[in-house]
């Protein structure tokens, strides 16, 4: 008997999780929440090479999963940083407010 | 798996550990010359970087090419022409640096450029879906913070920076699903067996041919973003007109030429010819894709930089007209020998990183004289600084592509391999859009040589670095359109060798 979870649920999940930060990237108008859905984004990726590792029974995925947290925590560093650059500037980060080049 | 050894594996790393180096050395001269001396910290991230892109050259990879440190890294001639390249683009820009309002007397500028180009060396030769993703990144997230590196401006650099970055983050995470589904099919992240796998029709795939293509969908909307084509441009020409120019002119050329290589490399070893999924191929329904994308970005580009008043936002509309033409390239792997649309693209992209540098060099210098960037402003340039406005034209005409400029032999060798591919209306089509480009280019000409300025007597000085700058591309630009065999040889060499993995993979 296996009562482990198939990997096709871990996929689905993954997918589910993947559009809703799609979503929130393309609906969002507020910088740090537009930020949160592109990290939703990675994670449904690092959910899904984490399932796919196990499927195949070897370490590659996981090992991906590593280096994609890494270069997650990099994006952070910035992002934020820029963040309270444009909140310095504005007084808001509403991304419907960054529009001084047009055209 | 061959056994490891260090001496041999080096040289495939070597420009990477030369930038390393390079960073840590500007790093500690920051941190620790006299304030009156940090200046010269440009002239040796450019002079150190000039250097470190001849270790591509004096350390040839093998004719065929070869797979290093675990089979991440592969050095063949395609990776070592687009090293130097991006090499070249880095020590430029530090040069062009060194006056600019946005970015002078700062030496972390130079460092976080370094670390940008050492991203770039590895990403042309990424042989692991790990390797690109982390090599991408690296590219990508310090030009994140160099887009927003100008403080006083009231915001526009931030907000450029800002848009950068929520824009490029996005097309990472599309690219990075793409990644996982892929390694999902197949059980590999290294590319070669990945495809081998597909090809073979071993993985977990059977004959589906739907998550074949969102795959194949995620992985092209995610370059897409990185080499700014349309559909996938919004963030183009606020990013090129907000950030400090010698920002803008490093990620129009050297973001862009790694990404172009990365692009190249990744649809003609995991999505051969012979993968046919249902009956389907897989080939041809890329190949279909990237003949709309590059129609679409050329005529997009080029009839939106028509109507632009400020130089450097004309600038970016032109750059997606540009990578739409090399696209061109690109949908030219269909043809029975690849070899001729690898080596188009990779001479295009030379030429196209050597004018677009020498066009940015000329925007920073008549930008820092007169505080302008529109175009009208550069009226009577000819009798302010005649040097620059014939470096300025000489960059335009090969833009434009028009002989004896680089860019004429550029297009010439795309839509060469665009025929020999049976893509022939994509040529009639890229050939028509050239000559809509040819307007706005030579507008700007125009303004330069004729046009009566309010300041004519002012003449603009020409800085020793700038000099150089103009100098060296203005002749690199020369060269390439008047000789342009020698790089082209070295092309389909390289391309060659890239064809050799092709093959290995469908002989096996």
């Amino acid at each position: 008997m296996n009562f482990a979870v198939p990997t096709e649920a871990f996929i689905m999940l993954s997918m589910v999780l993947f559009i809703l930060g799609a979503m929130g990237v393309l609906l969002r108008r507020n910088a740090i929440l537009i930020f949160m859905s592109v990290e939703l984004m990675l994670n449904a990726a690092n959910l899904a090479l984490v399932a796919f590792a196990r499927q195949w029974g070897q370490m590659n995925g996981q090992l991906f999963v590593f280096f994609v947290m890494t270069v997650a925590a990099a994006e952070v560093a910035v992002g934020l940083a820029l963040i309270v650059a444009i909140f310095r500037n504005k007084r808001s980060i509403n991304i419907d407010d960054l529009h001084q080049m047009e055209g | 798996m061959a056994e490891f050894n260090f001496l041999q594996s080096l040289p495939s790393v070597a420009a990477a550990l030369g930038l390393t180096i390079l960073a840590a050395v500007i790093l500690l001269l920051d941190a620790y010359l006299p304030k009156d001396k940090r200046p010269q910290i440009a002239y040796v991230a450019a002079f150190g970087m000039l250097f470190v892109a001849f270790t591509p050259i004096i350390w040839s990879p093998p004719a065929e090419g070869q797979v290093f440190w675990g089979g991440m890294i592969r050095f063949d001639g395609v990776a070592q022409i687009f090293q130097v390249m991006v090499i070249l683009g880095g020590a430029l820009t530090a040069l062009m640096a060194i006056n600019d309002s946005g970015t002078k007397n700062r030496g972390e500028f130079h460092l976080i450029i370094i670390i940008s180009t050492l991203g770039g060396c590895l990403l042309v030769g990424a042989n692991d879906l790990v390797m690109l993703f982390v090599a991408l990144e690296t590219v990508s997230i310090p030009l994140y913070i160099l887009a927003a590196f100008r403080r006083q401006d009231g915001g526009r650099s931030a907000e450029s920076g800002l848009k950068y970055f929520l824009f490029g983050s996005f097309a990472s995470a599309i690219l990075l699903y793409g990644l996982s589904l892929l390694y999902g099919f197949t059980g590999h992240t290294n590319i070669p067996a990945l495809a081998q796998t597909l090809v073979s029709g071993g993985g977990a795939l059977g004959d589906n041919v739907v998550p074949m293509l969102a795959a194949l969908l995620l992985v092209i909307v995610g370059f897409g973003f990185k080499i700014s084509v349309a559909p996938f441009h919004f963030w183009t020409p606020d990013v090129y007109e907000g950030a400090p120019t010698p920002v803008t002119a490093f990620v129009s050329v050297a973001s862009k030429a790694a990404s172009f290589a990365v692009l190249l490399r990744f649809l003609l070893a995991v999505f051969p010819a012979d993968l046919v999924l249902e009956g389907q191929s897989i080939q041809a329904f890329w190949v279909n894709l990237l003949v709309v994308i590059s129609v679409v970005s050329m005529t997009l580009g080029n009839v939106l930089a028509l109507r632009q008043s400020n130089i450097k936002r004309m600038l970016a509309y032109s750059s997606i007209a540009q990578a739409g033409y090399a696209l061109v390239g690109i949908a030219a792997l269909q043809s029975a020998d690849p070899t001729l649309g690898v080596s188009s693209v990779a001479f295009y992209m030379f030429m196209y990183t050597f004018s677009n540098l020498l066009i940015f060099a000329g925007v920073v210098l008549f930008s820092e004289a007169t505080k302008s960037e529109n175009i009208r402003d550069l009226a009577g340039l000819q009798r302010r600084s005649p040097w620059l406005a014939l470096a300025m034209t000489i960059s335009l005409l090969s833009l434009a592509g028009f002989p004896p400029a680089a860019g004429f032999f550029g297009k010439f060798f795309l839509f060469q391999a665009a025929v020999e591919a049976n893509l022939v209306g994509l040529a009639i089509i890229g050939v028509l859009n050239s000559s809509v480009a040819l307007y706005y280019y030579l507008v700007v000409i125009k303004v330069m040589y004729v046009d009566k300025g309010v300041d004519e007597d002012q003449a603009i000085a020409i800085p020793r670095p700038y000099a150089w700058v103009l100098g060296i591309a203005s002749v690199v630009v020369l060269l390439l359109g008047v000789l342009p065999t020698q790089i082209i040889d070295w092309a389909r060499s390289g391309a060659e060798a890239m064809q050799h993995v092709a093959r290995l993979i469908n002989g096996l």
